[in-house]
């Protein structure tokens, strides 16, 4: 039997795996130790079970494990990131390149920076998401010292140009850091091939436990270095104070490492399982994809539907846990910034719904969810004046609408 | 949010969809709402003109489910009434009725509007001056 509601939200995070679990629940009763307590087996055993962490999260994204720097999650990794590096690399400038669709923990992290009197260049994106190459090696100065661009999307699954990105940060002499909080543990992510200098990601999204992330921090060619953002006992090589959340980091450890022995396996699938939904649901008139098909996360579809509103879409897919594009539950009626950089107007990305499968989505879910949205959008349609006019050919860009 | 239970039966089993024919001198249309504000409404009213009385009232809704539920409610409000008994419909009657929260007023605010945009529609086809609007929203 199917358990309504089926949830399609995994962008936001996803379930914890039972193995994770597993692997956990010894970290949480009778292994309590401090990892950094040196002088019995208690902190020893807890060490070593970091430092195991530490190993399969190295052999995920192919860096040392002394790259690892854990950290509460990933908005806590690009806030250490981005502000580390603009104290660390003062001397040398205080310019930081990034784009307009990242992530809130990015973009106002660097509208701190601004406020620091830093100076931050946010790109701009195409309709299908993407920066353009051009445009950042124009925006790169002898000043800037960062560029960080995500890896891929959480509203679109739209993925960077990531290495072309990477060089010409370099070549500029800056450094490039990404939040790969989507991609990690999705998509093959390797720090050294894409030449990444740090790295954002986080353990919920990855079918790990929630509150536990880690930025990656190289150590060579160059060596990087943040200045820590919150003080305290110098765990972590200094750069980020606190006990060390050692269920949480066992929890990440072993996530990292069932993604890494069943991402292949799991893209296929849930690739095809996307497709199929999409492919359904474009069947509808007046449908469209948002973001890159081409250069997107395997897991992820995002679509809008003219002439319905948001609001009421996600009151006709009440059995599906899924995101809008659409913030009105707010006073505020401020679509999704995201989509609106893509050039959606605003009642296009009102009307998006986001879909984010998982490795617990099934077949059966994917054919619910495609009827359920599909007769929730022909519902709202046909009461839609718009829908009427559109199909009686009215532009409705001709009508006067009354002041609002 | 959590809605409540009317306008959640309102939204299942919205009252009075449809379009009645605009070119009929009896059948006043008000449109109101802009898509890029998230609400646009169309309600239309037909009016039997010795009795001056609503016999139908038929409603289009592009919007939330509190702006489908209000104009859904309003359709049946009217379905009956004279002209004047129409016009004397105050928005806070629909906040009322649907248990509206705050943030969604705008959506009675609007179907209040649409009666009234009808009513002068149907006025000034039929040779009456036009009313004003007594209230506009934001």
């Amino acid at each position: 039997m199917l358990k309504l509601p089926i949830y399609l939200d995994n962008n936001a995070t996803t379930p914890l795996d039972p193995r994770v679990l597993e692997a956990m629940m010894p970290y949480l009763t009778e292994v309590f130790g401090n990892a950094a307590s040196r002088n019995h087996p208690f902190g020893w055993a807890a060490e070593e079970a970091v430092d195991y962490a530490r190993e399969q999260i190295a052999s995920l994204i192919n860096c040392d494990p002394k790259e690892i720097i854990f950290t509460s999650g990933a908005t806590e990794s690009d806030n250490l990131g981005i502000k580390g590096v603009f104290e660390m690399y003062a001397q040398k400038g205080n310019h930081i390149i990034t784009a307009t669709t990242e992530h809130k923990a990015v973009l106002d992290t660097c509208k701190h920076i601004e406020k620091l009197g830093g100076r931050v260049t946010y790109l701009p994106v195409n309709a299908e998401g993407l920066i353009s190459l051009e445009e950042l090696e124009a925006a790169m100065t002898p000043e800037t010292i960062l560029v960080t661009i995500m890896y891929g999307n959480n509203e679109t699954g739209t993925i960077q140009p990531i290495r072309e990105i990477a060089a010409i940060a370099h070549k500029h002499g800056a450094l490039f850091m990404t939040d790969g909080t989507q991609a990690v543990g999705k998509i093959p992510v390797d720090v050294i091939a894409d030449g990444i200098d740090l790295m954002a990601f986080t353990a919920h999204k990855m079918y790990g436990p929630k509150g536990v992330g880690a930025l990656y921090v190289r150590r060579k060619n160059p060596r990087v270095k943040v200045t820590a953002q919150m003080d305290g006992g110098g765990h972590e090589r200094g750069m980020r104070s606190g006990t060390l959340n050692v269920p949480g980091i066992v929890g990440l450890g072993k996530a990292c490492e069932l993604a890494r022995l069943e991402m292949a396996a799991d893209t296929a699938r849930l690739s095809a399982m996307r497709d199929r939904l999409e492919k359904e649901l474009l069947t509808l008139e007046e449908s469209y994809v948002n973001g890159s098909v081409e250069r997107r996360l395997p897991h992820v579809a995002n679509i809008s539907f003219k002439y319905v509103e948001g609001e009421g879409l996600m009151m006709g897919v009440k059995d599906l846990a899924v995101s809008s594009g659409s913030a009105c539950t707010s006073a505020s009626l401020e679509p999704s910034y995201v989509l609106k950089a893509l050039g959606l107007s605003d009642d296009l990305a009102h009307s998006s719904l986001r879909f984010g499968l998982s490795r617990f989505t099934t077949d059966e879910q994917i054919d619910y969810a495609i009827n359920h949205v599909k007769e929730a959008v022909t519902k709202l349609r046909e009461m839609s004046p718009l829908w009427e006019m559109f199909k009686e050919g009215i532009d409705l860009n001709s009508i006067e609408w009354a002041e609002h | 949010m959590a809605y409540s239970d009317k306008v959640i039966d309102h939204y299942s089993n919205p009252r009075n969809v449809g379009t009645l024919d605009k070119s009929k001198k009896n059948v006043g249309t008000g449109l109101v709402g802009a898509p890029e504000c998230g609400d646009v409404m169309r309600l239309q009213i037909e009016v039997d003109e010795t009795t001056n009385t609503i016999t139908d009232a038929k409603f289009k809704t592009f919007g939330c489910g509190s702006a489908i539920a209000s104009s859904s409610l309003a359709t049946e409000w009217l379905k009956g009434k004279t002209v004047d008994e129409a016009l004397a419909i105050d928005n806070m009657e629909i906040v009322e009725e649907l248990a509206l929260p705050p943030v969604k007023i705008h959506c009675s605010v609007l179907a209040e509007d649409a009666i009234k945009s009808a009513i002068n529609d149907y006025r000034v086809k039929n040779g009456m001056p036009e009313l004003e609007m007594a209230k506009s929203h934001h």
